[in-house]
């Protein structure tokens, strides 16, 4: 069992991984880490653009960062089916780690996904391969969870919309180039759409579908 | 089988169950219906309520939605119809106190989860705060059309007419919006939603609001959201504009005006005062009414307090 390990292996475990087919372990307490990251994902899509702090001591198998591990730890499981995009599906490390903690089934169609885990966010799949529900169910959709190296609230482009008071400044690096479109047209589709947490280390923040973009010449400037 | 499961298993002192109940895979299908819920403001997602060891129309879906949000950190405030101290409300604290050993208070200032039966509290909510409402109908054009597959098309297609003419029917025979509670709103420019048997009194605290708004109804099994900061309208016409109730009296306990009162008869003679219906709000007021009074009253006879 996991428990017998010791804290140095737990250590090199990410490293070693590939050679030995140890698995990096999961939440220490998956009752009260599984919580504390659903609370910060709630908080961050009740708030999007707002930056909040993700603390995780997991290790697991890179390229799967800690935070996109816990989020995926937190809320994926046996009834939602998970796309990996292709540095996390090259290797098999990560859905050997993702099928024995969560056990999600993973889908190699995107539109079938109900969560993307998407570790190369500048060459993120067009968001209409996703799944943006159907008018009678908005809510069956896929959630899409980058991980990206910045996150910002300050500078970037603005953004208003339920969750925020006035108008939120958010920018992720890196980002598909023609991001600030696809994000107008992801809007525009409400109440269909994608809804986007973004990771980088320590740190989260969300963009539901509600978010709209605000053109920079309309945006106020108080 | 939950693989996570084996490796620490946190029961909660003595009562054998896992942390708030509920277990870990209800605890994340809960989960992602409130994320859904807080992507489409208003729209009733549906999920999997579980029977819970209290009777339906008891609050089991807000009970499911605070089980599913609740940490060890958190502390929890549980009103029914405004007061702390009332069967349902003593019933769901303790039930927390119990499975997940958390701190209650009744203090609206001092709680970071509010579960509440049809109230708002008086106290303005703050950012960091989450209010659960517990909802016993959350379609609000169940009444109009029973067929869950046509109202379900109404919502997709925002065709919301048939609540405006139930709104204008009320006009008609009482010469005013006769509905009272269960106002119906639309959330975010969008989705018209039951704000759960509220009085509409409290609507216009749902508006812009600083808390985020959740809703369960777990006989029906929906769960629904208002963000922060989220424009909430009650529906009206521009003649008939959306009011809420006032009283002619204040409060006969602490004298607060402004406020939602509930009637308590007296005797069976006829007597009855109109109180406050959120009891936080109204002792509050009365513990600080009595500080003034005592240090006037020392400061009068030159005492120190």
């Amino acid at each position: 069992m996991a428990q017998t390990h010791t804290q140095a292996l737990a250590k090199t475990q990410a490293e070693t991984l590939s050679q030995t087919r140890t698995l990096a372990r999961g939440f220490a307490d998956p009752v009260h880490e599984g919580q504390a990251v659903f609370r910060a994902a709630m908080e961050a899509l009740s708030r999007p653009g707002r930056l909040r702090p993700l603390a995780t001591a997991l290790v697991p198998p890179a390229p799967l960062t800690p935070e996109l591990a816990a989020l995926a730890l937190a809320l994926i499981d046996a009834d939602t089916p998970v796309w990996l995009d292709a540095p996390l599906r090259a290797e098999p490390a990560v859905a050997a780690f993702l099928r024995f903690h969560t056990g999600a089934p993973l889908v190699d169609a995107p539109d079938r996904a109900a969560f993307a885990l998407i570790a190369d966010p500048a060459r993120c799949p067009a968001f209409t391969d996703f799944t943006p529900g159907t008018p009678a169910y908005p809510d069956a959709s896929a959630t899409l969870i980058l991980a990206v190296e910045t996150l910002s609230d300050e500078g970037g482009p603005a953004f208003a919309g339920p969750g925020i008071r006035g108008t939120v400044s958010f920018d992720a690096s890196p980002l598909p180039a023609d991001w600030a479109s696809r994000w107008a047209a992801n809007h525009a589709a409400f109440p269909l759409g994608l809804d986007l947490l973004f990771v980088a280390p320590g740190s989260l923040a969300g963009l539901p579908r509600s978010t709209r973009p605000v053109a920079p010449e309309m945006s106020p400037c108080t | 089988m939950n693989p996570q499961g084996p490796l620490s298993v946190t029961v909660s002192a003595g009562t054998g169950y896992n942390f708030a109940y509920l277990d870990e895979g209800t605890k994340r299908m809960i989960r992602r219906a409130i994320l859904k819920a807080i992507a489409i403001p208003g729209y009733q997602v549906p999920f999997a309520a579980r029977e819970m060891p209290m009777p339906y129309g008891w609050g089991t879906g807000g009970v499911q939605v605070t089980a599913a949000i609740l940490g060890a950190a958190d502390v929890l405030k549980v009103i029914d119809q405004g007061a702390d101290d009332t069967t349902n409300a003593v019933s769901i604290r303790r039930f927390f106190t119990a499975t997940a050993g958390i701190a209650t208070t009744t203090r609206t200032a001092d709680a970071t989860v509010i579960q509440t039966r049809h109230r708002i509290p008086e106290a303005p909510l703050a950012e960091g705060q989450v209010l659960v409402y517990q909802v016993p109908i959350p379609e609000p054009l169940r009444f109009l059309e029973p067929r869950e597959t046509e109202t379900r098309q109404l919502h997709a297609l925002a065709e919301y007419g048939l609540m405006h003419v139930k709104l204008y029917e009320d006009i008609a025979r009482h010469g005013h919006i006769a509905t009272t509670y269960a106002y119906p709103v639309e959330v975010a420019g969008r989705y018209v939603m039951d704000p759960s048997p509220t009085p509409k009194f409290d609507n216009p605290k749902m508006d812009d609001c600083p808390a985020l708004q959740l809703f369960g109804a777990g006989r029906e099994k929906r769960i629904y959201a208002i963000p922060p900061y989220t424009r909430v309208r009650s529906l009206d016409f521009e003649d008939h504009p959306f009011r809420v109730q006032s009283f002619d009296r204040p409060c006969a306990l602490c004298g607060a005006e402004g406020v939602y009162l509930d009637e308590v008869v007296l005797d069976d003679a006829g007597g009855r005062m109109f109180v406050c219906s959120d009891t936080d709000h109204c002792e509050t007021r009365r513990v600080e009414t009595r500080r003034d009074e005592t240090r006037r009253a020392d400061g009068h006879t030159g005492e120190a307090a």
